[in-house]
């Protein structure tokens, strides 16, 4: 119930994760080819160091403080010094990199895709639609294991920028401009994602999870999500739907089949049945979200999630029902 | 510290090079070309922005840069050739050591120069659309006015030398700020031709 | 004609010229004073209270991060905090500390008495200071600017940024712009026009000619960034529709001219630097540097080019392909430059004639290890696919701050090191100056490499704070044990810097036998620089002097020009060479300075300088009172100073006796 004893507990967090969100740990065949390509520029970067370091010191151990020689500097090879070590050696070595750069980037869009999701940034949370499935969710996307799935990126306030690291790249969401970006899995798992432009105060608390499973329970997981919630089967979770609906919260929120259909935060309807809270900033549990509800600024500081007035009763029935939205 | 001595030649003449007065390729006029650099970077950049907002976003609305009439952008355009004539005739007149002719060159300018203002002002009076309504009014606005702005700088530049003209200033061989402020204006005079060309015609041609 | 010789006492010369150019040292001499080297110094000391103010920000952001989850800061305070970290840094420090040792330094190599506008460059100082004051006013008001550097809209738009925290940002940028742009073309038309006789093209100072390059650079990006700012603020206050997609306008727009400024001056607030390295590294090597040509070409393409790479910042917006892959290609191009003047330093200190290790020289070392790191780097985020994982996370913070940090901090304090001496006329302790540079490299090091790390492991940058557990956090506390480190060994330099002003040895007129023309003087300089106007013969004039004292060259160029007679060796004395002297090697009749032909340095004519003058200083208190009645949207107050500016700049401009000199005719 409080929260910011919840915020310390960070290792929840991390376990609904497969791996750590990074570049060099890829799950896809994208995020491969930009690993390789990240490491093998890393290999030409430290040995043009070396070099240049070797360059650098030797010199200095052989003639450091010598008597001063009056007389004319060493000769140099200028020509093959600046010319050839400073300007042809680059430019080969940059020539390798460029056309490894070509190759990643011609295959950096697939062939042809058969799924495609939309994903709209807000001050801060991802909006995720299903056009095809007509599925509404939000922080959260699941994708079929194997299949590249094209990403349709869009804003509805400032710029946000969508990145999943251990799958893709990534691309920014500007208002007024659709952008794409391309998601693929090798294999079920859970990673992090995370807005990459700052966007505002809470652009550290904007991240999302992708989820990639094998088709069929990537199959049941659309079945579940576009059927509208589940009407209340016991009387607490009755009541917690009445509050629900007669609070400010249905101003905002929609849970489908319901009254509520507010759009200016996320669709609840299947609330119940996500990783996480408040975009990746809390593990979906019953304490943490009876502490997001009681005071969100709390949690993120700045949100443009007020806190209801709720007394004990109404808050415990509220995420009775919350917790019913499977 | 000791106190060396030096020796030099007295027999080469004391003075042999001319104390700077005046004249192109000296520090102030140098300066001025960078001044005009600078400023021309800076419609550039407005003019640039005029083409990228056109090349990339649909709804610009560019169109109605068609439906512009062109009387009152050639008047301005007339208005403001001539008044590089008179400019560049009374500095003329001054470097050959005609003073009056100087003093008329600058009035002639200046009355042109106001004149060119009055016409910009009546066509804002006569444009139906104000700057908010779309980013093509607002940069059509924004390029016209801080050009006009510009002339009125360059207006007051011609106050300052007139003045300092019949205060009996300048003569042939001192005139550096005429010189500036001619160059100016005839600076200003060039971007014009840039913003009929690209706001007025560029619409109607493609 | 029979040669008339005639012996005349430089030091009575030179007392002449006191007589002309000292300033009073009264508070009327210090506001007034056109003096380029009291300008300089001011610069040097404004940009490097900026400096600690952003250094300071910066200790609070990893005070902050240190820890995951930290509650240190607000999220507003550090968005404010990292937003005007940037903003100081990139603005109010690294270019104004090189316009300070430009300003300081030019006319003294360039063997000229000042600058080619001596009241403008005064006048670049005031409003640059002004400007500074003006930015961080808003911190009183609790709404510094909190959109980044960057600024990018709509964030910083009126509908999500509704406070004056961004218009404090615009504001005060186009506030300094009107110095920055003074002050380059004061650079420009000096490096064009003062140089002394035989001072060619092809023997300028590789320091002129980044200088020069940088000073053309900023001329010429600065304007898009102005263009940028100004339909920032007429969207904020008129409602136009500059950046807003939904009326025709879009926010790329702002990306596009401020990274056509942004990049550009990238290389400003570096290549002075480079010039700098190429001054400080071939001195300790004691010979002069290799490929001279080449690395003056390299310092003017890298100005041109870096015109060229803009978009290299917007590789994740979305760009057709055919853009994204020309930007991707000239953006690495553009390291090939680099790699020539890397190779020249190289080549220099391979084949020195010994190697004096003193702390420029370290500096010097460290800055190519911190270039190479951040070049390579920089070629990385360049590979627009590997860009796609890199930007806007902690790897694009490691490498910018090993570019800023590598190629602007360490030359500054080479350059202090190496300058200082010559402004106060105080060695700083060789002994601090280790401990200086070992504990800043590491520090430095410590702080910025797990960045890269960090980064790739997919931590973005400007959040205020991170999850635990995500691989992060013990990174995250190396960096800001180095930011400690770093913290120390900036301390160690003011120590130094204020050690050397009361216990510091005596700096003799060359104290590095180094070879260009402001050795040739005493340390501190006198007013005038040059009781005789010097004139050279090559490229390390002081060197040349040096052989011909060995009897291999004339030696008449430098012998006069200073009566402390400061020769190659530092303060040596020797015989007086008797000369003949050309007239306008003299000029004593006024506060004079030779002008020069733009290409051969030929002498072309006598300038007279502005004598010192409160309208500088006026001028630029009326425009702040301009800024400060926009800001706050008071149109009346505004107009008023707006004519205050003009009377400001027709009384400057109005003639006087010493910048007016009667015509030929009536004298």
């Amino acid at each position: 119930m409080i929260p910011s004893v919840l915020i310390g507990l960070p290792a929840q967090l991390r376990v609904l994760y497969d791996r750590d969100p990074s570049v060099f740990s890829p799950a896809g065949p994208r995020a491969a080819r930009l690993a390789t390509l990240g490491w093998t520029m890393v290999v030409v970067a430290t040995i043009v160091f070396l070099f240049v370091l070797t360059v650098l010191l030797l010199p200095l151990w052989r003639r450091r403080n010598a008597p001063l020689v009056d007389g004319p500097a060493p000769p140099v090879n200028e020509r093959a010094w600046v010319l050839y070590g400073g300007a042809a050696a680059p430019a080969l070595v940059l020539a390798g990199i460029f056309i490894l750069t070509l190759g990643a980037y011609r295959s950096a869009a697939p062939a042809g895709t058969t799924l495609t999701i939309e994903v709209i940034g807000h001050q801060w949370w991802w909006e995720i639609r299903y056009p095809d499935h007509l599925v509404q969710t939000a922080n959260e996307i699941h994708i079929p294991v194997g299949r590249p799935v094209k990403i349709l990126l869009r804003s509805v306030d400032v710029i946000h920028s969508f990145w999943v690291p251990n799958l893709a790249g990534k691309t920014d969401a500007i208002p007024g401009i659709t952008n794409t970006s391309w998601l693929e899995a090798d294999e079920p798992g859970t990673w992090r994602g995370t807005c990459a432009e700052y966007c505002g105060m809470q652009h550290a608390h904007m991240a999302l999870s992708v989820v990639a499973q094998p088709e069929g329970e990537f199959a049941r997981w659309v079945q579940n999500e576009r059927a509208t919630s589940a009407p209340p089967s016991d009387s607490a979770t009755l009541d917690g739907e009445h509050v629900f609906l007669t609070s400010q919260c249905v101003y905002c929120h929609t849970v489908r089949g319901t009254q509520a259909t507010g759009t200016i935060g996320p669709d609840l309807t299947h609330l119940a049945s996500r990783l996480t809270l408040a975009s990746g900033t809390l593990p979906n549990t019953r304490g943490n979200l009876a502490g997001w509800i009681e005071n969100p600024d709390r949690i993120k500081p700045g949100t443009k999630m007020p806190a209801v007035p709720l007394d004990a009763a109404q808050l415990q029935a509220i995420i009775t029902y919350l917790e019913s939205l499977k | 510290m000791s106190t060396v001595t030096a020796t030099f030649n007295s027999d080469v003449p004391r003075d042999p090079l001319p104390i700077r007065l005046t004249g192109t390729r000296s520090p102030g006029w140098w300066g001025m070309v960078f001044l005009c650099a600078t400023e021309a970077m800076l419609f550039a950049s407005f003019l640039g922005a005029y083409f990228f907002l056109r090349g990339s976003v649909e709804s610009f609305g560019a169109e109605g840069g068609r439906y512009v009439p062109l009387t009152r952008p050639l008047i301005m355009t007339a208005l403001l050739l001539a008044s590089s004539g008179t400019a560049w005739w009374g500095e003329k007149g001054l470097k050959r050591g005609d003073g009056g002719r100087l003093r008329i060159g600058l009035a002639l300018t200046f009355l042109l120069g106001v004149i060119f203002l009055l016409v910009q002002a009546n066509e804002y009076a006569n444009r139906d659309a104000s700057w908010t309504i779309s980013a093509y009014d607002s940069l059509f606005i924004t390029i016209t006015g801080f050009h006009g702005a510009h002339v009125a700088g360059g207006l007051l530049m011609n106050l300052y030398v007139q003045v300092r003209a019949w205060l009996g200033h300048f003569d042939a061989e001192r005139h550096d700020a005429v010189s500036n402020a001619v160059f100016y204006w005839h600076f200003v005079d060039v971007v014009w031709l840039f913003i009929l060309a690209v706001l007025y015609f560029s619409p109607r041609l493609f | 004609m029979a040669d008339t010789i005639e012996r005349v006492n430089v030091a009575s010369l030179a007392e002449r010229l006191d007589g002309t150019w000292k300033s009073p040292k009264t508070l009327y001499g210090s506001l007034a004073s056109v003096d380029h080297k009291k300008i300089g110094k001011r610069y040097l000391a404004t940009a490097f209270a900026f400096l600690l103010l952003g250094g300071l920000e910066a200790a609070a952001m990893r005070a902050q991060l240190a820890r995951p989850e930290s509650h240190l800061l607000s999220p507003e305070a550090y968005d404010q905090i990292f937003s005007m970290h940037g903003t100081t840094m990139i603005f109010w420090y690294a270019s104004p500390i090189l316009s300070g040792f430009s300003n300081y330094l030019v006319p003294l190599m360039l063997g000229a008495r000042d600058m080619a506008f001596p009241r403008l460059n005064a006048f670049s100082y005031w409003t640059f200071l002004l400007s500074g004051i003006f930015i961080y006013a808003s911190a009183f008001l609790g709404v510094m600017p909190h959109g980044g550097w960057f600024a990018y809209v709509p964030y910083t738009n009126a509908q999500y940024s509704p406070q004056l925290n961004m218009d404090f940002y615009a504001l005060a940028l186009l506030f300094l712009t009107i110095s920055t742009t003074a002050g380059a073309i004061n650079f420009i038309v000096t490096i064009f026009k003062s140089r002394c006789p035989g001072m060619s093209v092809s023997r300028m100072p590789l320091f002129m000619w980044s200088t020069l390059t940088a000073s053309t650079a900023m001329v010429f990006s600065m304007p898009a960034l102005t263009a940028a700012l100004i339909f920032l603020e007429f969207d904020r206050r008129f409602g136009t529709h500059f950046y807003d997609p939904v009326r025709g306008g879009t926010p790329l727009l702002w990306q596009h001219l401020f990274w056509v400024f942004g990049h550009p001056w990238v290389y400003i607030i570096i290549l002075p630097a480079t010039g700098m390295a190429s001054m400080i590294i071939p001195t300790f090597c004691r010979r002069p540097i290799v490929g001279h040509a080449y690395v003056a070409l390299a310092t003017v393409s890298t100005g041109i080019f870096g015109f060229g790479v803009w978009a290299h910042h917007m590789f994740a917006t979305g760009m057709p392909g055919l853009a994204t892959t020309f930007f991707s290609a000239a953006s690495m191009g553009v390291s090939i430059p680099s790699g020539i003047q890397i190779f020249a330093w190289l080549a220099t200190i391979w084949s020195a004639r010994r190697h004096v290790l003193a702390t420029p020289m370290l500096f010097m070392l460290g800055f190519i290890c911190l270039f190479v790191i951040g070049g390579v780097s920089g070629v990385m985020t360049a590979s627009v696919p590997f860009d796609w994982q890199a930007t806007d996370t902690y790897f694009i913070v490691a490498h910018i701050h090993y570019v800023l940090v590598g190629i602007n901090l360490f030359p500054v304090l080479a350059g202090f090191y190496f300058w200082l001496p010559k402004m106060t006329g105080r060695m700083l302790s060789e002994r601090l100056g280790r401990w200086n540079f070992w504990v800043l490299f590491v520090g430095v090091n410590l702080t910025f490499f797990p960045m890269h790390f960090v980064g790739l492991r997919g931590m973005p940058r400007r959040v205020y704070t991170y999850p635990a557990g995500l691989g992060w956090d013990w990174l995250n506390l190396a960096e800001s044990v180095g930011a400690v480190v770093t913290v120390i060994g900036v301390l160690l330099f003011i120590i130094n810097v204020l050690w050397s002003r009361r216990y510091g040895a005596i700096a003799p007129a060359n104290p590095w036998g180094a070879s260009t023309l402001e050795w040739a003087v005493s340390s501190p300089p006198p007013e005038y620089n040059f009781a005789v106007i010097p004139t050279v013969r090559g490229r390390d004039p002081l060197w040349e002097a040096h052989d011909a004292i060995l009897g291999r060259a004339g030696a008449e160029d430098l012998a006069p020009a200073d009566p402390t007679r400061a020769t190659a060796r530092g303060g040596e004395e020797e015989a007086p060479v008797t000369v003949a002297l050309q007239p306008w090697r003299v000029l004593d009749a006024g506060k004079e300075a030779l002008e020069s032909t733009l290409l051969d340095a030929d002498p072309q004519a006598i300038l007279r300088l502005p004598h010192d003058t409160l309208w500088p200083l006026v001028l630029s208190l009326a425009l702040t009172a301009l800024f400060v009645a926009l800001l706050f949207k008071a149109p009346v107050w505004a107009a008023l100073a707006g004519v205050a500016c003009l009377a400001a700049i027709a009384g400057w401009l109005w003639p006087t006796p010493a910048t007016f000199p009667p015509p030929r005719s009536v004298a």
